[in-house]
């Protein structure tokens, strides 16, 4: 069983300014999951009649990317190629001090506590992260194309971010282009995704950029911080759709 | 006319939906845009369902209570999704998924909707690809197969164990063109307080900003819910923790038919309890046991030395192993159905040969299907295949290549590697077959309100087979109800838009208001989670993996006195008029509250043993669930003021496509 230091921070809604607040909490297990430890303080806060801290949370399984939290500095803690909800005690121990805070960038505002804005990320997928096929049950037989392994797998490797936000929250610049690459990369990687390609990465990276996300300055914190590993290759992937779409558009 | 009239089309059962679809009435696409429609929820049900519609020309507002529609539990959906395409060329048709999708279902779902079900599962997957969604693909470049439980063909299209969250992020794509194209307004962060009935119609709802707390009037033509199941009732389960039952059981409390409740499916592999710590529990997808042997050590001497850390699995002798499932069921083996394979852990568990220290954990073990894949890889390259540590690597990877993000998984959680050892897995709550009672069109006993999805209760019968909730979710939303909400709305073209100034809307607000500030303002001592807690435990100790007239009676009436509990002692902090994570969740355990007592009580009425519903006292000399034909209906439960009060209505199953007889996997 570990006692540990928390240091939150706590914001009541966008207009508070917001601070950093000391919390002892003891009897952690190291099986627990870091959100689990979060709970733990919770009930005891509500015991004693406080506001309990406020975190966004949903699936705790590592894939629906709800989770947000950078801990100690590094987003969604000290592991990699994990989320928050996936990080267990067992990676700290007794007697830390550990340092809780939301994400900060501009384009994801802070709701409350440690819960951030993230539709920025919505707004630049409906500007372009699609393929414009209505539902018909009618499109052609899914096995008409065959389509190179080494490029689904890519594809896939690409279609796999869970959009959490970790990348912004990595780089000093506050960019998203990891997030907005590996949607363009998926689509470019496949057949389906030529006949739009031009408009999609033309009007993602507007949107982006619109939303007040910085710009990329290849430091490669996204991929280090990226629970989902996606790939830098996937932002060089995007600068070349973008300068070909460029000369076309 | 009984009151449960479902409404399936006349005609052979192949011709059923066509002509359904050449019959029912059509809106023109001017008048489309004359109609709104509501959908709650935007998991694979809501949100191919928004799409659809909004494609349509509809007018869609689509609400979620995540921040983004893209974080719907149907994200962590792992294995994959069936369809009857017969790529494999292994005997694969329409009437095949029909006939395994019944029979897994232990004869308790509805034939007609049932063959739909497996008719349009082939354009899921044309469309899907259509969308970009990345399926695994062979080498040759066409899309690959998988098995899972309950089957002996290959129809599951997966990617890798994401199947789940490539589906779900290709429907938020497309609804996310239609967000910007103006045709879908989406609502995050709100969730559904109320179903608004006026005229005897649904038109609209109440809905609450969980970033504001401000009570919201919301109008419509028609309101569907694609709101999911409700298995945390059972507090730990597979669901994420905002799952919740509060958007179907407000549309029972205003007139739905609440359908079979206790058919719920504890799946048998997930990463066992490890403390009072737990929150969740997570799910190994079933596609592990295409590859994957579950065992228990055949002499209680080793299950003590395992427990005791003196022995390890891997040096276990396999004659010391009992591959139980193998053993018990050779022509299916480790792919027996969930119910089945939950069971017979629980079983050997009971029995004292669970290999963890509370006891209730089984093996699934790799190690030969890592032998197997490293033989085949050396042969293939020409290398040794008689060198073990060749074939061991390239086992391991092939492996790795399958299944690699679970495995990541389950390293994470439990600190062990499931290359080397065998991973320990045990049942946990993971669907709900039960749900709103629809007919065939996807409509429930109230007009106007639809259910789609796992909310419903209508395709899965007592048991669902794996891949076939994705499978469902996506046929509801694209190909089902877009035609069947059609015919009802085509009464409503002069209808203008619905005012949500009217008594009606008044009255829901009100009461919506009401039940906030009783939460809010309650002088309690205890958390919300205390009582969700105590209800788990309820729930899966007595009405769990297999249930008794004894435990039933007495689960529903510690279910009431905790509910009284509940209102008389829990705690809210904060104000309704902030962020209040507490105060959502406690309105959603107030009525997974009610929700467990109706359970409960359809649990004790259903006198015989059928899927995921085990009644002791309804079983088969061997130990297998005994179905009783005098139950061969859906119970519907009408809404009466307390659970205790329910109303029960029956629609009698039918089966005229099918045998009904002993569902065996022997």
């Amino acid at each position: 069983m570990m006692n540990l230091t928390l240091k939150i921070w706590r914001q009541k809604d966008a207009n508070d300014k917001g601070k950093i607040v000391d919390y002892p909490i003891s009897n952690i297990s190291p099986d627990m999951s870091f959100l689990e430890m979060l709970d733990v303080l919770n009930q005891e806060l509500i015991e004693k009649g406080e506001q309990p801290v406020a975190f966004d949370h949903d699936c705790r399984e590592g894939i629906c990317g709800t989770c947000s939290l950078y801990i100690n500095g590094r987003a969604h803690g000290p592991e990699t190629k994990i989320t928050a909800c996936q990080l267990h005690m067992r990676s700290f121990k007794d007697g830390d001090t550990i340092y809780i805070e939301p994400w900060r960038a501009k384009a994801f505002p802070v709701i409350k506590d440690l819960i951030v804005d993230r539709t920025s990320f919505d707004r630049i997928q409906q500007a372009g992260g699609f393929i414009s096929v209505n539902t018909s049950g009618n499109t052609q037989d899914a096995n008409a194309i065959p389509i190179e392994k080494e490029n689904a797998d890519k594809a896939f490797d690409a279609a796999t971010c869970i959009g959490c936000g970790a990348c912004v929250a990595s780089c000093k610049n506050s960019s998203a282009m990891l997030f907005v690459s590996a949607k363009v990369s998926q689509f470019a990687l496949l057949p389906q995704g030529q006949v739009e390609a031009t408009d999609r990465v033309l009007n993602m990276v507007k949107q982006m950029d619109d939303e007040g996300f910085g710009n990329c300055t290849n430091t490669g914190a996204c991929e280090v911080e990226c629970p989902k590993g996606i790939s830098l290759e996937n932002i060089a992937r995007m600068n070349r759709e973008y300068l070909a779409a460029s000369f076309k558009g | 006319m009984s009151k449960l009239d479902s409404k399936i089309p006349e005609g052979p059962l192949a011709d059923k939906w066509t002509k359904h679809k050449n019959d029912i009435n059509l809106v023109n696409p001017a008048n489309k845009r004359l109609i709104d429609v509501i959908i709650v929820g935007t998991g694979l049900a809501g949100g191919s369902a928004a799409a659809t519609l909004a494609e349509l020309g509809y007018n869609v507002k689509a609400f979620c209570f995540q921040d983004s529609p893209r974080r719907a539990h149907s994200i962590a959906a792992q294995g994959g999704i069936n369809a009857a395409k017969n790529y494999q060329g292994d005997g694969d048709s329409t009437y095949r998924l029909f006939y395994d999708t019944v029979k897994g279902g232990d004869y308790r779902s509805r034939e007609a909707n049932v063959y739909r079900l497996a008719e349009v599962s082939t354009n899921i997957i044309d469309q899907c690809v259509a969308q970009g969604v990345p399926f695994a693909r062979e080498y040759g470049g066409l899309l690959d197969n998988r098995s899972f439980g309950g089957v002996l063909v290959s129809r599951t299209f997966y990617a890798k164990g994401q199947t789940g969250q490539q589906l779900l992020l290709g429907a938020y794509a497309a609804m996310n063109r239609q967000i910007g194209r103006g045709k879908i307004k989406m609502y995050t962060r709100h969730e559904m307080l109320d179903v608004v009935i006026v005229d005897g119609k649904a038109r609209g709802i109440i809905a609450r900003n969980l970033v504001t707390g401000e009570i919201e009037r919301h109008s419509a033509h028609a309101v569907v819910l694609g709101t999911g199941g409700y298995g945390n009732a059972f507090y730990l389960s597979t669901y994420a923790m905002g799952s919740n039952v509060t958007a179907a059981w407000k549309a029972h409390k205003r007139g739905a038919f609440f359908a079979n409740p206790c058919y719920t499916q504890i799946h048998p592999t997930c990463i066992p309890v490890s403390g009072d710590h737990q929150s969740k529990l997570t799910l190994m997808s079933e596609s592990l046991r295409n590859d994957g042997r579950i065992w228990v050590p055949k002499h209680k001497k080793d299950v003590e030395a395992i427990r005791n850390g003196s022995l390890k699995p891997t040096d276990l002798a396999e004659e010391d192993r009992d591959y139980y499932l193998e053993r018990r069921y050779p022509a299916f083996g480790n792919l027996v159905p969930r119910d089945v394979a939950s069971r017979a852990a629980k079983e050997r568990c009971d029995a004292g040969y669970g290999v963890n220290q509370t006891g209730e954990a089984v093996y699934l073990d790799f190690a030969s299907a890592i032998e197997r894949y490293g033989k085949e890889q050396a042969f293939v390259k020409g290398l040794n295949v008689e060198d073990k540590a060749v074939v061991t690597k390239l086992g391991k990877e092939v492996v790795e290549n399958k299944y690699g993000n679970l495995f990541q998984m389950y390293e994470k959680i439990v600190d062990q590697n499931p290359y080397e050892t065998p991973m320990m897995i045990y049942p946990a709550v993971h669907y709900t077959m039960g749900g709103l009672w629809v007919d065939y069109n996807l409509m429930t006993n109230v007009p106007g309100l639809y259910a789609i999805g796992e909310a419903n209760f209508s395709d899965h019968g007592a048991n669902r087979l794996g891949a076939s909730a994705l499978m469902q979710g996506l046929a509801d939303g694209y190909f089902v109800l877009p035609y069947t909400i059609g015919d009802y709305l085509a009464d409503d073209i002069r209808t203008g838009p619905i005012p949500t100034d009217s008594k009606e809307f008044d009255d829901a607000e009100e009461k919506v208001k009401g039940d906030i500030d009783k939460l809010i303002n309650n002088e309690g001592t205890k958390s919300v989670d205390h009582f969700h807690k105590r209800l788990g435990k309820i729930m899966w100790n007595k009405c769990g993996m297999a249930r008794n007239e004894k435990d039933l009676k007495e689960a529903i009436k510690e279910i009431a006195e905790l509910r009284e509990e509940f209102y008389k002692d829990v705690f809210v902090p904060g104000t309704e008029n902030e962020y209040n994570e507490e105060l959502a969740k406690a309105g959603r355990v107030a009525d997974f509250l009610e929700l467990g007592e109706l359970f409960a009580k359809d649990a004790l009425e259903r006198e015989e043993s059928a899927g995921g519903h085990f009644r002791d006292e309804y079983q088969t000399e061997t130990g297998e669930a005994m179905r009783r034909k005098e139950f061969q209906y859906v119970s519907a439960w009408e809404y009466k003021g307390q659970p205790s009060e329910a109303v029960h209505h029956k629609e009698t199953l039918e089966y005229e496509n099918i045998e009904v007889k002993e569902r065996s996997y022997k």
